[in-house]
């Protein structure tokens, strides 16, 4: 099979999700439009070598309905024969979406796409595409469906996470990225965004608040109890009867941030490569993505990495450094236990606690990240995993080449 | 004029369709009526001199629901899917005829139809309601009984006559959420609040005012029928505030029925794929989910359990025949505790003059006081006028003299469980009371038969075994001593009937029925903790079982001292026939080394915290009876829980403690909590299977002891292919005499 390489990764500065985030007066079409010119402006792409471009988007309606990805190319000026897809993995839009890129040019489908995702949470709220899980009661009743941040509080519950674990792995987060930022980590990969007449609207992350302590968190109230209280609580133990009353520990301070951003990751063969003369960064070594009991939901990722490094033929000790979406606290707790992974080789430069989670592009930003860590600290292998809505994990083995 | 519909037309052209069934005191829809309905309908449609109709009733209430006997049938006809369909879509196709006139949708939003007003006079339920939501106009009593409402779900169903379609299309997707899934009706001020009807006038002017508005209204649209409708509050997959509320209306669902009743999911669909399509698409929906249920046991027995033959008994289908119906005017309580407090009350209540006797003033004061209370909270929420109030209190005479009893009519005795202390005052009231008084004993534990003995006319001695909070709880288990005679359970029947409780009458055993087949739920939980299973999974399967609460909390609500206490007396009572129970070790653990009582002093198998927070398991559990690192699946723990209630039941059936299945469902239902949506005991057998279930018995007999072993009847029964019920039998199998 052809083998598949990555050739660039870049990814917007994440705004606060709100009225009052910077990228607030951007339209999401434009923040995707952006990633895809500045991919190819800095790669000196002819973009008619571009077969196809993938974009994840979790709430594909209104301004980022229709086929987001297909606009997208066609609003940057791409070659009309470079073609476009919007898909939706939930939080792992963006992965997959660099996994699926990846599948083309190794199936021979394709000699260079580009995967990639884009969220403007701003304006197009989470939930906006509405859904039966959550909103049709057949089916609600029958998948024992709960908000994911009930979900991450039953595994904070089931696994014995206490308040104060989720919030000392907050406040790390929140040093880990601001040394990242003061250490320019982030430089490689960061396209500010720009408004209509060509200024800078964000060059940064603005979600960051590294000012955290126990303290701060501490006076924060859990976010899911009165949800829970509702039914969803029971809903949960009648999953899991083992369980007397769920421990809610999650709240805004340790659980990922709302943001707009966008992401891209250039994918090729080795000789669509050279023949563009770009320098190949790494290497994609497997991909995996599983289903997992949807009501605990947020327990995939562990499953998805060993499915992933038992489709590389490795083992956990051949990973240099780890990068899991920061949906939750527990949620890295989780996996970190599970596949006993240390917490220094795991989130080295921070994640979505601190600098937020746009839900469609993380999964394609923490591709970036990692890699841009591997070449920073000189080492070899990373994976980059996320946890699903409706319980899946999706994951990713990249080899610096 | 048909059978069950008078139909005028007045000078006006206005036809008056007044529903009358014949031979009864109460309108409901059975197979004539909807004949009759469809016949008059068409007249309306047809006859050009008709201007329009207004639909009425003969009878105090305007139409009470569906003749649920009718529904069984239903349920147990054999039929194509299709042919099951047209069955259920019968009574909404009519009502949409009323409604559209069967004209063509597009004619029919421009031009409209003849107008029909409901002149609502009395209370109206299920397909009542239904067919009062289908007229165009409605208008209603201001009559203190007035109802409207939809309790299907209480038996199981839904509202299938487009009754979840019209009610959330007035008053939006929440409010009919809640009216439907819970079934608690409406009163006149609170329908004509939320739109449902267009007046409220006094009862004698409900007709004319209803033929009024025909008068006046050439042609009629249900608002549903306009173009560009749109339900009050929103509705869809994509509106945001209907997609709030069904994630919350599916979890609080949830969270209620623990996935039991499929009646409320059931429901919950009806109004969600409903607020997605047109009118005429919605009510084919709300048809076959109504087909769904009806052909799912819970409907069946819940219909037969909760309905049919609860009402069978209170309407004195027990009471034998050839004895006077008599009235209790003056009872004499003996005791004030907890449980003679509460007869006071609820005897004074329905009438009766109480004489609550206790050793000494202060305490038949404090008993009375148990009165004062509710009385008084009563009045606080308007539901007792003071006037009512007073009355009720004035009824209840305090004494600790026994001449007081001189002039009663029945005696019953709640008096603390020892066997001296029930002796003596058993004499000392017999001294003085009336020949042929009869005598009754409140007791839980003690056979009747053994304190008859206190009594030189054991023949008018019997039981009558109430359950705690007596105002609260609805059954009334009747105990047939052995030598107690027909007159007296007429008697004790009679008297329960004027306190409107649910009687069973059963045979004297000890526990006789209801505590015998209770203290099984909770010794099966007590077991288990001795056998390692994690307390919480324990607690949450009784409740996942359909059990109102756990085992262990309600073990603690009945105290571990009183179990020890009465393990104890049953022990010495019994001797070598005792058979001893995994529980009892952990029991005697609990109380005896480790103090632990329940509720009462605080701790027991919860902790209770002194600063009223919400009570949690004791964390000590795990240190005295150490979790198993192997823990059984929620579904075996709930078999255990469920097989373990019926063994019993069906041993009290086989020892003819147990008259009658029916009895034992409605005993366990009602008597404590047994899972209402099996329809009881001998109901959630035969769904299972009597061969089934024998089997499965056997398994936990092999697993976990002979206590699930089954009584030979019950193999006897799977030989023989027989069942509790028998098609179309509501009473069920009769139980051998004791």
């Amino acid at each position: 099979m052809t083998e598949a390489y990555i050739y660039d990764a870049i990814r917007t500065p994440r705004g606060r999700g709100r009225k009052d985030g910077s990228l607030h007066e951007v339209t999401p079409i434009q923040l995707a439009t952006q990633q895809l010119e500045a991919i190819r402006d800095r790669n000196d792409l002819d973009t008619a070598n571009i077969d196809d471009v993938i974009l994840g988007c979790v709430a594909p309606v209104g301004e980022q309905g229709s086929n987001i990805a297909r606009v997208a190319a066609i609003n940057a000026g791409y070659a009309e024969t470079t073609a476009g897809f919007q898909i939706n993995r939930f939080c792992a839009s963006g992965l997959e979406a660099v996994n699926i890129a990846a599948a083309k040019v190794m199936s021979g489908e394709a000699d260079m796409a580009i995967g990639g995702g884009v969220e403007s949470m701003s304006r197009v709220p989470m939930g906006s595409d509405g859904g039966a899980m959550a909103s049709d009661p057949a089916v609600a009743f029958k998948s024992y469906f709960v908000p994911q941040g009930v979900s991450a509080d039953l595994i904070a519950t089931k696994y014995g996470h206490s308040r104060d674990d989720v919030d000392a792995y907050a406040v790390e987060s929140q040093k880990r990225a601001k040394a990242a930022w003061d250490d320019n980590r982030f430089e490689k990969s960061i396209v500010p965004v720009k408004d209509v007449v060509g200024m800078d609207v964000l060059d940064h992350d603005e979600f960051m608040r590294p000012e955290t302590t126990m303290q701060s968190l501490g006076a924060l109230k859990p976010s899911f109890v009165e949800m829970g209280q509702f039914g969803f609580d029971n809903v949960a133990i009648q999953k899991y009867p083992e369980i007397e009353r769920i421990n809610h520990v999650h709240h805004a301070g340790n659980s990922s941030g709302i943001v707009d951003g966008s992401a891209a990751v250039l994918v090729g063969t080795k000789e669509m490569g050279e023949k563009l003369g770009l320098k190949a960064r790494a290497r994609i070594k497997s991909m995996a993505s599983i289903g997992s009991e949807p009501t605990i939901m947020l327990t995939g990722p562990s499953f998805a990495a060993e499915k992933a490094l038992k489709r590389a033929g490795m083992s956990k000790s051949d990973i240099d450094v780890w990068e899991l979406n920061e949906a939750f606290a527990s949620v890295v707790l989780r996996f970190m236990e599970a596949l006993d992974v240390d917490h220094a080789d795991m989130n080295v430069n921070g994640g979505a606690i601190a600098m937020g989670h746009p839900l469609g592009a993380t999964g394609a930003m923490i591709l970036g990240t990692v890699l841009d860590e591997l070449e920073r600290s000189g080492k070899s292998t990373a994976l980059a995993t996320l946890c699903i809505g409706a319980g899946m994990g999706t994951a990713t083995i990249i080899e610096r080449v | 004029m048909t059978e069950t519909i008078r139909y005028e037309v007045d000078a006006d052209g206005i036809a008056l369709l007044t529903i009358d069934l014949p031979n009864t005191g109460m309108n409901v829809f059975n197979a004539q009526l909807i004949k009759d309905l469809d016949t008059c309908v068409d007249k309306v449609l047809a006859d050009d001199a008709v201007k329009g109709a207004v639909i009425t009733s003969g009878k105090p209430a305007f139409l009470a629901g569906a003749d649920l006997n009718m529904l069984g049938g239903q349920a147990g006809a054999k039929q194509t899917p299709q042919e099951a369909f047209e069955s259920a879509f019968g009574l909404n196709k009519l009502l949409r005829k009323l409604e559209t006139g069967d004209k063509d949708r597009k004619i029919l939003a421009k031009e409209g139809t003849k107008p029909f007003a409901a002149a609502v006079n009395g209370l109206a339920l299920g397909g009542g309601f239904e067919l009062v939501l289908a007229c165009h106009y409605r208008v209603l009593a201001d009559v203190p009984g007035m109802q409207l409402g939809f309790p299907e779900v209480q038996v199981g169903l839904l509202p299938g006559a487009g009754g979840t379609q019209r009610l959330p299309r007035i008053v939006g997707i929440q409010a009919a959420a809640q009216a439907i899934t819970t079934g608690k009706p409406y009163n006149g001020q609170i329908a004509m609040g939320l739109g449902i009807a267009q007046a409220l006038v006094p009862l004698d002017e409900v007709v004319s005012n209803a033929k009024e508005w025909v008068k006046k209204t050439a042609s009629a649209l249900a608002p549903w029928d306009k173009k560009g409708f749109k339900y009050p509050g929103g509705a869809g997959a994509m509106n945001p505030n209907a997609v709030r509320t069904f994630m919350g209306a599916s979890a609080m669902a949830q969270k209620q029925t623990q996935h039991n009743y499929p009646a409320v999911e059931a429901i919950l669909s009806c109004l969600y794929e409903g607020g997605i399509v047109d009118f005429d698409t919605a009510i084919r929906i709300e048809s076959k989910y109504f087909m769904k249920l009806l052909a799912d046991p819970v409907a069946g027995n819940m219909i037969r359990s909760l309905f049919i033959n609860k009402q069978a008994v209170e309407k004195g289908s027990l009471r034998p025949e050839g004895f006077e119906r008599k009235k209790v005017k003056r009872l004499g309580m003996l005791g004030a505790g907890l449980m003679g407090a509460g007869v006071a009350y609820v005897s004074a209540k329905a009438g009766m003059d109480v004489v609550l006797l206790d050793r000494d003033e202060a305490s038949a004061e404090k008993g009375k006081d148990y009165s004062r209370n509710l009385v008084k909270k009563g009045m606080e929420r308007g539901k007792v006028s003071q006037e009512k109030g007073d009355a009720l209190l004035d009824r209840i005479t305090t004494t600790s003299n026994y001449g007081d009893l001189a002039d009663c009519d029945l005696i019953i005795e709640a008096v603390f469980e020892a066997e001296d202390i029930k002796k003596d005052v058993t004499e000392k009231t017999e001294a003085v009371i009336g020949k042929d008084v009869v005598f009754a004993s409140n007791t839980s534990t003690l056979p009747i038969t053994g304190l008859a003995k206190n009594f030189t006319r054991p023949h008018q001695f019997i039981g009558i075994h109430f359950f705690s909070p007596v105002d609260k709880m609805p059954l009334v288990e009747i105990i047939m001593g052995e030598k107690t005679d027909d007159e007296t359970l007429a008697l004790a029947l009679d008297y329960v009937s004027q306190i409107k409780k649910t009687p069973i009458v059963v045979n004297d055993s000890r526990g006789f029925y209801t505590s015998r087949c209770f203290g099984t739920y909770v010794q099966e939980g007590y077991a288990m903790v001795q056998e390692g299973v994690n307390p919480a999974l324990i607690e949450n399967a009784g409740k996942m079982a359909g059990m109102p609460v756990g085992p262990l909390a309600v073990g603690d609500e009945v105290a571990l001292d009183l179990s020890y206490k009465v393990g104890m007396a049953t022990k010495k009572a019994l001797g070598d026939k005792y058979v001893s129970s995994p529980a009892d070790g952990f029991v005697e653990k609990m109380v005896v080394e480790l103090e632990r009582f329940g509720r009462k002093n605080g701790k027991g198998n919860y902790v209770y915290p002194e600063d009223g927070g919400r009570k949690y398991l004791w964390p000590g559990l795990a240190d005295h009876f150490p979790q198993a690192d192997d823990q059984p699946e929620v579904c075996e723990v709930i078999s255990r829980f469920m097989v373990r209630q019926a063994i019993e039941a069906a041993r009290c059936f086989e020892e003819g403690v147990l008259i009658d299945a029916s009895s034992g469902d409605i005993g366990a239902i009602f008597g404590w909590g047994f899972a209402p949506f099996t329809g009881g005991p001998f109901s959630y057998i035969d769904t299972m299977g009597v061969a089934e279930f024998v089997a499965e018995a056997d398994r936990l007999a092999q697993a976990y002891g002979a206590r699930f072993t089954p009584p030979q009847m019950l193999r006897d029964m799977a030989a023989n292919g027989e069942s509790f019920y028998a098609k179309g039998d509501t009473r069920g199998r009769i139980a051998k005499a004791a």
